[in-house]
């Protein structure tokens, strides 16, 4: 795709009123796709976003392309049928940490394994918002809400090391005060050939307002995120002051840089052969009240299913010629009456 | 082998045979490789495989006893027969869980190898049945069958073990010969199959040849019998089952449309072989996904949809279940599906392995809202290929999702077809959009995806790539024309009556029923799915006796054909046999306020025509 006229953000919104509540992180994170569309070389008509149901669910009806907004955590799977079909389309999957972790928890890994090219959005806002407030399976454990009065017992999942475990082939996180930083991520998502998933911090003003404040305030983020840089030691902090090292026991755990040798500070590898290292790093944090990582975890080459599909077809065909309708019927043993 | 002269073959006008061991002796095949050999002599037959639910339950235990029956004929016949005249036990659990359905009188051939005291308690036995006196009634051969297999395959080099396993070709050879089947179809099969295999190879061959030669030279049975070919339609024929006449019957329907086949599945009995032949033909461009659960399935078949190909879900009952969910989606995205339900026993896992139809209001009413789809029923093996056509048709043409019900008996059970000619079957038309088909408020052209066809309601449909018609759908209620959300109560309460009035349209693409039997019937027996070939030989019996019987047989189920009403209304009575406790009685009669009167069955296996015979002479009598 060369040739594609330009676009500018306003060709890919909608006349449709934007109806998240007002604050919502949704709306940096709508803003940060429309204006990366334009510099993606790709045509709207070309372009398909499906959801499940939640707030983050009604993005389709926002962006000015082919869009399904379909059913409660059924996304995945609804994306993977069209990827395969139109292996030409691009394909966008966006939903919640509810739509896509609980009820589409299975169809979101079984997409990952299987590396169907699709572009999938989290937005992790830890909480159910369209039903007004119960504990996600993102949620941290203890939580108060208006189904756990007395603080939810679960544990709750990691998305990124879901999705790692799950065998994702791209796995990322960003966050939705920094449009930069999932500019830049979801371009990276886009380009990856496969299954792509990105978990984005979403703050959820009305029902969870400033989840993730302590690590993704301006203020703290310098000392709070964890930047993810192919083939650079891990640092962050005031002037790279501290930095991660995988201790002995394949823990990663953060120093002060001052305190160890600079060869012992782990060197980011999204490429690596397996994804032990990405594992370690999705670990740093038990929460995102704690010195998190953010940036591509993982992205690897594997087959891409839709590709593997098409090559089974174009194989068959070869070696058998397109289908005979009238061969086929007589295929098995077959008399004739005169 | 050939008869002697002086043992002339017996000519018999049909035959019922029913083959039946542990579900490791290979009826299965057996019965099959026999129904090969008539439908290729040119019998009329028909087929009713019956397996357990477990894959290997116990050796030699009721559970585990797996059977096959088949009718053959010198005439039409539409049923695999009521009571079997011939039953092969291939070991005691066999003859136990068999013996009931055998006619009075009938043919019981043992494995009298096999009845030993272990075997006859594990199929609890207390007294051998061949020595008790309790098998008078029948004529009885005690074969050796085992024995027998081990001695002919010893030159095949084969373990004594392993020799055991060709006994099913034993069998076979034996009522080949009985029954003068041709051989060389059934040499040249096993050739196939296991010529890469020369040991096992042989020793078939040498196990089958056995059972001839000692049909042949033993003295037991005196003479042959012979079913003449029946006549026939000239045309080319092959013998098929329903889940491959469903399969190719979609195949032909990518073809006919011109657009590719994509089938979102998850394993489940009796649906799977739709699945495992629709994935063996990917050079017709058909794309089958094994999906991680029967909603993805659908899912997968609905997103593939969207881009344009003719989606497909198989499952049975409980699969249904899962999707009702998904349909309901495609219902208001109005967007073509098909979804095929092969109907087994239920309520839950149920009978898995076992026929019933009683998912007929499970398609009607299974979903929540105002959610109507149409919905067809295959009655035969072969009806499955055009049905599956039909069920493409509707489904592009209308823009719906559309649940196509077949059953565990036509699933497995086989006949021979006639093979259409495939220039003859009729083109399916589908129109995408190409162009912007509404003028918006500031005079700039737009696409809207809700507008309708006038006689159809059949809404626009714009494939993503298209140039410029970019649009979004939902499952969110929407504004008729624009397909934007609407939350607008008189607008939901149009959509909601123009989808009820889409389907309902549905039924001016219909042919008129049409009755068969006598023109001043005094009932009407009126049926539906696999029913039709027992109902239509009790008619027969009926008519033969002089009753006045008519019968009408139902594709269509929603909408009914536009006719029904009128023709039902015609008859003094209606009788409406069903597996099931009586689902299409309940829908005939809120709809046409007919006094439809029920016949049910609901214990896993098909109505006989004797069934239905006595149900039709009551109902006349009564
Ligand atoms: S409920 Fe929360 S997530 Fe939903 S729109 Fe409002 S602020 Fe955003």
């Amino acid at each position: 795709m060369t040739d594609v006229a330009p676009t500018t953000r306003k060709d890919w919104q909608t006349d449709q009123e934007v109806r998240w509540c007002p604050g919502c992180g949704d709306y940096s994170i709508l803003t940060a796709v429309q204006m990366l569309m334009p510099e993606l070389d790709v045509r709207r008509e070309d372009t398909v976003f499906v959801s499940g149901i939640g707030c983050a669910a009604r993005f389709p009806y926002y962006m000015n392309t082919y869009g399904m907004h379909t059913i409660h955590g059924r996304a995945p799977a609804i994306a993977t049928g069209l990827a395969l079909a139109r292996p030409d389309l691009d394909v966008w999957v966006v939903g919640g940490d509810g739509d896509l972790l609980s009820i589409g928890g299975n169809h979101l890994i079984h997409a990952l394994r299987r590396n169907v090219n699709l572009t999938i959005l989290l937005f992790n806002n830890q909480i159910y918002g369209l039903t007004k407030g119960q504990y996600s399976p993102t949620s941290e454990r203890g939580k108060v809400t208006k189904s756990t009065p007395f603080g939810s017992l679960d544990q709750p999942f990691n998305p990124i090391a879901l999705a790692l475990g799950a065998q994702a082939t791209f796995v990322a996180r960003t966050h939705d005060m920094d449009r930069q930083h999932m500019q830049e991520t979801f371009r990276r998502a886009h380009a990856h050939k496969g299954a792509a998933v990105v978990e984005i911090y979403q703050n959820c003003n009305v029902f969870n307002d400033g989840a993730f404040a302590t690590i993704t305030g301006k203020a703290n983020r310098e000392s709070m995120l964890i930047p993810l840089e192919h083939g650079q030691p891990v640092r962050f902090g005031p002037e790279g002051s501290k930095g991660v090292v995988i201790d002995d026991s394949g823990q990663a755990r953060i120093v002060e840089v001052d305190d160890v040798d600079e060869s012992e500070i782990v060197t980011h590898d999204e490429q690596a052969p397996t994804a032990a290292l990405a594992f370690m790093l999705s670990q740093l944090a038990s929460s995102p009240e704690e010195p998190t990582p953010v940036g591509v975890f993982r992205a690897v080459e594997r087959d891409e299913y839709g590709e593997a599909v098409e090559r089974q077809i174009a194989g068959a065909q070869d070696q058998r010629g397109p289908g005979d309708l009238s061969a086929l019927l007589r295929s098995g043993a077959t008399w004739d009456v005169v | 082998m050939t008869d002697t002269a002086e043992r002339k073959p017996e000519s018999l006008d049909r035959l019922v045979i029913r083959f039946a061991g542990d579900s490791g002796d290979g009826m299965q095949l057996t019965g099959d490789r026999f129904t090969s050999a008539s439908a290729l002599f040119g019998n009329d037959l028909a087929t009713l495989p019956e397996f357990p639910a477990e894959i290997r339950a116990p050796a030699g235990t009721l559970a585990g006893v797996s059977a096959f029956q088949v009718h053959i004929s010198d005439h039409r016949i539409n049923t695999p027969g009521d009571a079997p005249n011939v039953l092969v036990a291939m070991n005691p659990a066999a003859l136990k869980a068999e013996l009931r359905g055998l006619e009075d009188g009938g043919t019981v051939i043992v494995n009298v190898d096999t009845f030993d005291e272990r075997n006859l308690t594990k199929a609890g036995y207390t007294d051998n049945p061949l020595t008790d006196g309790s098998l008078d009634a029948y004529s009885v051969y005690e074969v050796p069958m085992t024995s027998l297999t081990k001695e002919a395959v010893i030159p095949a080099g084969v373990k004594p073990r392993d020799a055991d396993r060709s006994k099913n070709f034993f069998a076979l050879g034996l009522v080949t010969w009985m029954y003068t089947r041709p051989i060389d179809a059934t040499l040249a099969w096993i050739e196939e199959k296991f010529g890469k295999n020369p040991m096992v190879h042989q020793a078939n061959v040498l196990a089958f040849k056995a059972g001839h030669a000692f049909g042949e030279t033993a003295e037991l049975f005196d003479h042959t019998y012979q079913v003449a070919p029946a006549p026939q339609e000239p045309g080319t024929y092959t013998n098929i089952s329903g889940n491959m006449a469903l399969s190719w019957g979609l195949i032909a329907a990518s073809q006919l449309a011109k657009l590719p086949l994509f089938l979102g599945s998850y394993p489940i009995t009796p649906a799977s072989d739709i699945l495992h032949e629709l994935s063996k033909h990917k050079n017709f461009g058909v794309r089958t996904l094994q999906a991680e659960d029967e909603i993805a399935g659908i899912g997968a078949a609905l997103g593939a949809a969207f881009g344009g190909h003719i989606g497909i879900t198989t499952t049975s009952g409980p699969g249904v279940a899962l999707k009702s969910e998904t349909m309901g989606l495609a219902i208001s995205l109005e967007l073509p599906l098909v979804i095929v339900d092969i109907q087994r026993g239920g309520p839950s896992t149920g009978l898995p392995t076992k026929t019933e139809a009683a998912d007929l209001l499970l398609a009607m009413y299974g979903r929540h809202g105002e959610s109507p789809l149409p919905i067809i029923a295959a009655s035969t093996p072969s009806d499955c290929f055009e049905v599956a056509i039909e069920a493409v048709r509707i489904a592009l043409e209308y823009r719906t999702p559309v649940i196509l019900l077949s059953d565990g008996y036509l699933a497995n059970g086989t006949e021979p077809w006639k093979l259409p000619d495939v220039d003859s079957l009729r083109p399916i038309e589908v129109e995408f959009a190409t162009a912007p088909n509404h003028t918006s408020a500031s005079g700039d052209p737009e696409y809207w995806p809700y507008v309708r066809d006038p006689e159809t309601f059949a809404r626009s449909w714009a494939l993503p790539g298209t140039d410029g018609l970019m649009h979004r759908i939902g499952g969110i209620e929407k504004q008729e024309g624009s397909g934007n959300i609407s939350y607008d109560p008189a607008n939901h309460g149009e959509m909601v009556a123009v989808r009820a009035a889409k389907v309902a349209a549905v039924a001016k693409s219909i042919p008129p029923v049409e009755v068969t039997g006598d023109a001043d019937a005094d009932l009407l027996v009126l049926g539906w799915g696999s029913t039709w070939g027992a109902i239509a030989t009790a008619v027969d019996r009926a008519r033969a006796e002089g009753d006045r019987v008519a019968q009408l047989h139902l594709r269509h189920l929603n909408p009914f054909p536009p006719n029904l009403g009128e023709v039902l209304g015609r008859y003094r009575k209606v009788l409406v046999p069903e597996m099931n406790l009586g689902q299409l009685s309940r829908m005939i009669r809120a709809e046409f306020l007919v006094d439809a009167r029920s016949v049910n069955k609901v214990e896993g296996t098909p109505f006989t025509a004797a069934e239905l015979h006595a149900a039709i002479t009551g109902a006349l009598h009564d």
